[in-house]
C-alpha cells in the first residue's frame, strides 16, 4: 500500500497544481452526473416546460404525472399499461436466477478447489470460455431448445438462460475465493468423518459472506440489465423491464413524451442504482475481482 | 448375524456413493457447459454452412453464407463501425480512466464520493443510458438547444441523426458508461504500488509526471492488459446501446456485428447468414483472447 503523502504538494507551484486538479475533477464530476441530473429534471417537468426550457433548466413547477403515466399507463409497443408489469417480470426473473446461479457457483467452486479430481482443472478452464463468448453465437440454438422445452416466451425460460450463462462467472468467483480458504480445515473435517455436504454447510458457507455478496451483486446487475436475452426469448407480457423501456422509447406513434420516457428510464435504473449505493464498495470489489491481483 | 452382514455389505456401497458426490454435484454444470456452450457453438457453426432461412435447414451449402456475408454491404459497414467505435471507445476509456485514477490518487478530499460519481454509470443498463443520451443528444431539444440559448445562435450538434457522425455518439455514451470501471481498475493498481520505490525516485529528483510515466504506469502493465481485454469484449458485444441510442440508424450507418446478427437472424429470417456473422464475432473474440491467455499462462509459468 503506498502512502499518498509522498506525492503531496511541496511548493507553491504544486499548490497551483492542486487547484487545477480540483478544477478538472469538478468538471469531470459534472460530465458524469449530467445524464442522471437531466433524467431527473426532465421527469418532473410538464411537456410545455420541456418545449420552452433547456436540458438543465430548473422545472417551472414540479409535476409527477409523468411518473404515474410511466408506471401504469404509458404505451410500450401495443400494450398501454405502463412499465409496472415488466418491472415485476424482471423481479420474477432476477430473484430465482440469482439465487440458483449463486448457489451452484458456490458448490462448483467448492468441488473445484477442495474435491479436485482428474480433469477438474481442465473442466474449469473449459468453463471459463463461457465468460468470454459473444452470446450471439448461442442465441439461435437456445431459441430452438427453449421452443422444444416449451419454455419459449416464459419467465422460466429466461431464468434457465440466465442461470446457464451466469454459471461461468459465479463458479469463477467462488473458485477464486475458496482457493484462499485453507485446505487443512477441510482435511481435518474429513478425518473427523464429516461428509461432503457437512463440510460445505459448516465450514465453507459460514466464511463465504464476502464472495456471496459480490456474486449476488454481480449477477443481479447483469441479469437486471440484460437486454439481448430478453428481447430474443421473451414476447408480450413476459418481457423484462429493459425491453419494455426500449419499446416505450422507440414507439413511433403519437407525441413523444420525454418526461414519461425519462421517468420510465429511472424506474428501470432504480434497483441496480439502489444496490450500487447500498453496496457500492462490494460492487467495485466484484468488478475488479480477478482483474487486479495484489 | 444377518443384521451384521447387512451392515458390512452396506458400508462400502455408501462409501462408493460418497466418493462420487463431488463429481455428481459438478455434473449438471459439466452437462450445461458441454451442451449450452460448446454444443451450441458447434450447432451455430453447422448452421452457418447451411441454407437456413426462416427455419433451420440442414442442407449443406458450403461457404455460401460466408461469401454472402462478405459481399453484404451492411456487414462491411458493421465491421468498419466496430473498428471505429471499438478503437475510439477503448482508447478514450483507457486514457480517461488512467487520467482520473491518477487525479484521484493525489490525496483528494471526498475521494469516496467522487469515485461513486464516476462509477455509478456501470450499474445502469445500456438501455437506460442509451435512453438518457438519446435525449441529451436530441438535435432540437437537447445539447444543441442548450448552447443556442446560451447565445451561440449558429451552434449545431446533430450527430445523432447524421449518417457520418452518429457512430461517434455511441462512443460518447459508451465511454461515459465504462471509463469509471477502468478508473477503478487503475486506482486499485496504483494503491498497490510500493511507496518506497516512489520515495527513492523523488530523492533522486524525479518530477511527479516523470515518476508516473517512467515508474508507476509501466508497473501497471497487467492492469492495462486486463482493462484492454475487458473493453474489447464490451465493444464486440455492444448491442443494447446501439438498440437504445440509434437503433442502427440513420439507415444502417451505426450497425455493429451484434446488431447485424440480430437483424438477420430474428427479423429478416436469414438464419444461415446470421449464424455466419455470429461465428465471425466469435472469431474476433478468440483472436484477441487466445494471444492474451497464452501470454498470461507463460507469464505465470516464468514467475
Amino acid at each position: 500500500m503506498h502512502d499518498n503523502t509522498v506525492l503531496g504538494p511541496q511548493t507553491s507551484s504544486a499548490k497551483l497544481g492542486r487547484v487545477f486538479i480540483y478544477a478538472i475533477l469538478a468538471f469531470l464530476v459534472l460530465f458524469y452526473l449530467m445524464p442522471l441530473v437531466v433524467m431527473l429534471l426532465t421527469s418532473v417537468k410538464s411537456m410545455a416546460d420541456i418545449r420552452t426550457g433547456t436540458l438543465i433548466s430548473w422545472p417551472k413547477e414540479f409535476v409527477f404525472d409523468a411518473w404515474g403515466k410511466a408506471w401504469s399507463s404509458a404505451c410500450t409497443g401495443v400494450a398501454c399499461e405502463g412499465v409496472s408489469g415488466y418491472f415485476f417480470n424482471s423481479i420474477k426473473i432476477v430473484l430465482p436466477a440469482v439465487l440458483i446461479s449463486t448457489f451452484l457457483g458456490a458448490l462448483n467452486g467448492y468441488v473445484l478447489t477442495k474435491w479436485k479430481f482428474k480433469g477438474s482443472d481442465l473442466f474449469f478452464g473449459l468453463l471459463l470460455f463461457g465468460c468470454f463468448i459473444p452470446f450471439q453465437v448461442v442465441l439461435l440454438p437456445m431459441a430452438q431448445t427453449l421452443g422444444w422445452l416449451g419454455l419459449a416466451n416464459t419467465t422460466a425460460g429466461l431464468v434457465l438462460v440466465h442461470v446457464v450463462y451466469g454459471m461461468a462467472f459465479t463458479t469463477l468467483f467462488f473458485r477464486n475465493f475458496y482457493v484462499s480458504v485453507p485446505s487443512e480445515l477441510v482435511s481435518a473435517a474429513k478425518i473427523d468423518g464429516a461428509g461432503f455436504f457437512t463440510i460445505f454447510w459448516r465450514i465453507l458457507l459460514p466464511v463465504s459472506t464476502p464472495i456471496i455478496v459480490v456474486c449476488v451483486i454481480w449477477q443481479f446487475t447483469q441479469i437486471w440489465n440484460d437486454f439481448l436475452f430478453g428481447v430474443v426469448y421473451a414476447a408480450g407480457d413476459t418481457q423484462p423491464i429493459t425491453v419494455a423501456l426500449n419499446n416505450l422509447v422507440n414507439t413511433s406513434t403519437g407525441v413523444k413524451e420525454y418526461n414519461v420516457e425519462m421517468s420510465a428510464a429511472i424506474i428501470a435504473a432504480l434497483p441496480t442504482l439502489l444496490v450500487y449505493v447500498l453496496a457500492g464498495k462490494y460492487f467495485v470489489r466484484g468488478l475488479t475481482a480477478g482483474s487486479v491481483k495484489g | 448375524m444377518q443384521v451384521v452382514t447387512a451392515k458390512v455389505k452396506k458400508k462400502p456401497l455408501l462409501d462408493l456413493v460418497a466418493d462420487q458426490i463431488p463429481k455428481l454435484v459438478l455434473s449438471p454444470t459439466i452437462l450445461m457447459t458441454v451442451v449450452f456452450i460448446y454444443g451450441y457453438v458447434i450447432w451455430t457453426g453447422v448452421l452457418s454452412f447451411t441454407k437456413s432461412s426462416f427455419l433451420p435447414n440442414y442442407k449443406f451449402a458450403g461457404t455460401l453464407q460466408y461469401e454472402k456475408l462478405f459481399e453484404n454491404d451492411r456487414w462491411g459497414v458493421a465491421v468498419d463501425n466496430l473498428f471505429v467505435f471499438g478503437g475510439l471507445f477503448i482508447l478514450i476509456c483507457l486514457a480517461l480512466g488512467i487520467f482520473i485514477a491518477i487525479l484521484l490518487d493525489q490525496r483528494i478530499r471526498a475521494e469516496g464520493a467522487i469515485r461513486t460519481v464516476f462509477l455509478y454509470p456501470m450499474a445502469l443498463s445500456f438501455i437506460v443510458t442509451g435512453t438518457a443520451w438519446k435525449w441529451i443528444l436530441n438535435p432540437s431539444l437537447g445539447l444543441e438547444r442548450l448552447v443556442k440559448d446560451m447565445g451561440f445562435e449558429n451552434f449545431t450538434f446533430d450527430w445523432l441523426v447524421n449518417t457520418d457522425m452518429a457512430i461517434y455518439t455511441l462512443v460518447i455514451a459508451a465511454v461515459w458508461q465504462s471509463s469509471g470501471f477502468v478508473m477503478a481498475l487503475f486506482l486499485a493498481g496504483l494503491r498497490s504500488i510500493d511507496s518506497s520505490i516512489i520515495k527513492a525516485a523523488q530523492i533522486d529528483g524525479a518530477s511527479l509526471p516523470k515518476i508516473y510515466l517512467r515508474i508507476i504506469l509501466p508497473s501497471l502493465r497487467p492492469v492495462f492488459f486486463s482493462a484492454f481485454i475487458i473493453l474489447c469484449h464490451i465493444a464486440i458485444k455492444s448491442f443494447d446501446l446501439v438498440k437504445a441510442l440509434t437503433n442502427g440508424g440513420p439507415g444502417y450507418s451505426t450497425d455493429l456485428p451484434a446488431t447485424f446478427m440480430y437483424a438477420f437472424s430474428f427479423t429478416r429470417g436469414q438464419i444461415g447468414l446470421g449464424s455466419a456473422s455470429a461465428m465471425m464475432m466469435l472469431a474476433g473474440v478468440l483472436a484477441i483472447l487466445i494471444p492474451y491467455l497464452y501470454s498470461e499462462l507463460r507469464g505465470t509459468r516464468n514467475a
